[in-house]
């Protein structure tokens, strides 16, 4: 007799994702008529039920190249909230609270306001957009995101004239993001675009990878996406967007301002000043490939710098 | 004590640290970017061995443990040997042995010029570590091989410049070298102290 033993399942055996999705959307509306019926609806409050993920759509600007494993993308990065080592986020992630979830958009706006994630989230389709992500360890990855343009969240908050540049801002809470305890870098975690590169299709507004939601390591339940730009530039669970007239300071500036500036595109020809940038792993590869001009962006971005000196404007 | 046990032991002990990182890497637990972990765990494992190395001397004086002394050479070997695997993970798989890449980080990167100025010293440390070359520098050797001060006290640089933000770690090996070094200061004062007492004595 053949007996069956837990290594002999295969990918096939286990449930799909998307069916176990809709089993627990069956399972949440079940809870939450019951929930209601009970007087509650506190059972319906889940953040897998806020994204219509079975609906994304391909998105323009996708690399045509092999995407690092979901395994990868979830398991090696960096989320100085959770802890400096790259596997900190994966480990401690899991203490960060995404459902209620708001972000308070303020500063050069007509419409300053508070929203809920349900609220910011409602009105955009979302698109999946494989982007490649260059950190500026000398890192990279290709990452299939979940998210909408963020041109379109800020025009629904109608920034005046004087809005020049956009600031964001993660969350600030040392219970949930335990990094936060030691002072490695000046807590809130900043981070700023000039409102044309905010503004431009390209960056985008993440809320999920691989087809499901954001994992919370990787920044749930929104975070920023700017794939021109190196990585610590997108930054992770967003609660503050503010709108001003004066270029703000980036958290990694602040820490240091010699290595890391304001635009902080992704060049080869300018270096940190402690390391090359001309080449990187990707990860998964053995060899190092070469870093590529705005990270391979530049037929679309190159133009919002035009005139700029990049070695100054760094 | 005469423990022939002693020194195999501590030899396979100095070792197990690169077994256990080959079958990490084997065993594909080494996560995403396996390569910078093999970087970071050998360039560890030098820093943390030079240390050690420094310890035997205050072992023997606070403790009495004259083995401690009877395996300082061995550590320091093994202190070299991860530094060869350190540098040649950066050589090989870091840089594929681009030289002239190779020398434009020397140049320009001042951690590398610093990691790489330690790996330079420790050469004639390893050279001249075996009895001939001990009997036959005399007193030179000793003057030579006090770089084993200075070599760990580079490798906390290296370390420090290395760190994007958070300098706890390298600031942890730089306190207890730090404290390795403050011991010998102490020793040698209270040496001093007791020849010329012993002097006066005499004369």
């Amino acid at each position: 007799m053949l007996i069956k033993t837990p290594t002999d399942l295969s990918e096939s055996d286990v449930t799909p994702y998307e069916i176990y999705r809709q089993r627990r959307r069956f399972l949440q509306s079940g809870l939450a008529i019951a929930g209601a019926a009970i007087g509650g609806s506190l059972l319906s409050r889940d953040a897998s039920a806020r994204l219509e993920l079975d609906r994304v759509k391909p998105g323009p600007y996708s690399a045509d190249e092999e995407k690092t494993s979901y395994e990868d993308i979830t398991s090696y990065n960096n989320f100085y909230e959770f802890g400096v080592d790259k596997s900190d986020p994966a480990r401690h992630a899991h203490k960060l609270v995404t459902d209620p979830w708001s972000v308070t958009v303020t500063g050069e706006v007509e419409k300053p306001a508070t929203c809920t994630l349900e609220d910011i989230l409602r009105p955009h389709a979302l698109e999946e957009r494989i982007y490649r992500l260059r950190c500026v360890e000398g890192w990279s990855m290709v990452i299939p995101w979940v998210g909408f343009p963020l041109a379109d969240l800020i025009k629904r908050f109608q920034p005046t004239s004087k809005a020049k540049y956009v600031e964001f801002e993660t969350l600030y809470d040392k219970k949930q993001m335990p990094g936060q305890r030691r002072r490695v870098l000046d807590w809130p975690y900043r981070e700023g675009l000039r409102m044309d590169e905010a503004m431009h299709p390209l960056t985008l507004v993440a809320v999920g990878l691989y087809g499901k939601e954001l994992p919370n390591q990787n920044g749930a339940p929104l975070r920023l996406v700017v794939p021109w730009k190196y990585g610590f530039k997108s930054i992770k669970s967003i609660v503050k967007i503010r709108f001003r007239e004066t270029q703000p300071t980036s958290s990694w500036t602040r820490a240091a301002p010699r290595e890391y500036g304001f635009y902080s595109n992704v060049n080869p020809n300018v270096s940190h000043p402690r390391w090359s940038q001309k080449r990187e792993r990707r990860i998964g590869e053995f060899l190092k490939r070469k870093t590529l001009m705005f990270n391979g962006y530049g037929e679309q971005v190159a133009s919002l710098y035009t005139g700029m000196d990049l070695k100054k404007y760094f | 004590m005469r423990n022939e046990w002693l020194k195999p032991a501590v030899f396979l002990l100095c070792l197990s640290p690169l077994m256990v990182l080959g079958w990490q890497l084997y065993a594909g637990l080494l996560g995403a970017n396996p390569i910078d972990e093999v970087a970071d765990s050998t360039g560890a494992w030098t820093l943390r061995f030079l240390l050690i190395t420094l310890l035997a001397t205050p072992l023997r004086r606070y403790f009495g443990w004259g083995w401690a002394i009877r395996m300082r050479r061995m550590l320091g070997l093994y202190a070299f040997f991860y530094a060869t695997l350190h540098l040649l993970t950066y050589l090989w798989l870091d840089q594929f042995f681009d030289w002239g890449e190779i020398w434009l980080d020397v140049l320009d990167r001042p951690f590398i010029t610093v990691g790489m100025l330690a790996f330079v010293l420790l050469l004639p440390l390893a050279a001249t570590s075996n009895r001939y070359m001990v009997r036959r520098l005399g007193r030179g050797w000793k003057r030579l091989h006090r770089l084993a001060y200075v070599i760990p006290a580079l490798g906390v640089l290296h370390f420090w410049w290395l760190v994007k933000a958070d300098v706890l770690e390298p600031l942890v090996y730089g306190v207890l070298l730090a404290a390795l070094l403050a011991s010998r200061i102490q020793a040698g004062r209270r040496r001093r102290a007791g020849s010329a007492v012993r002097e006066g004595c005499i004369s």
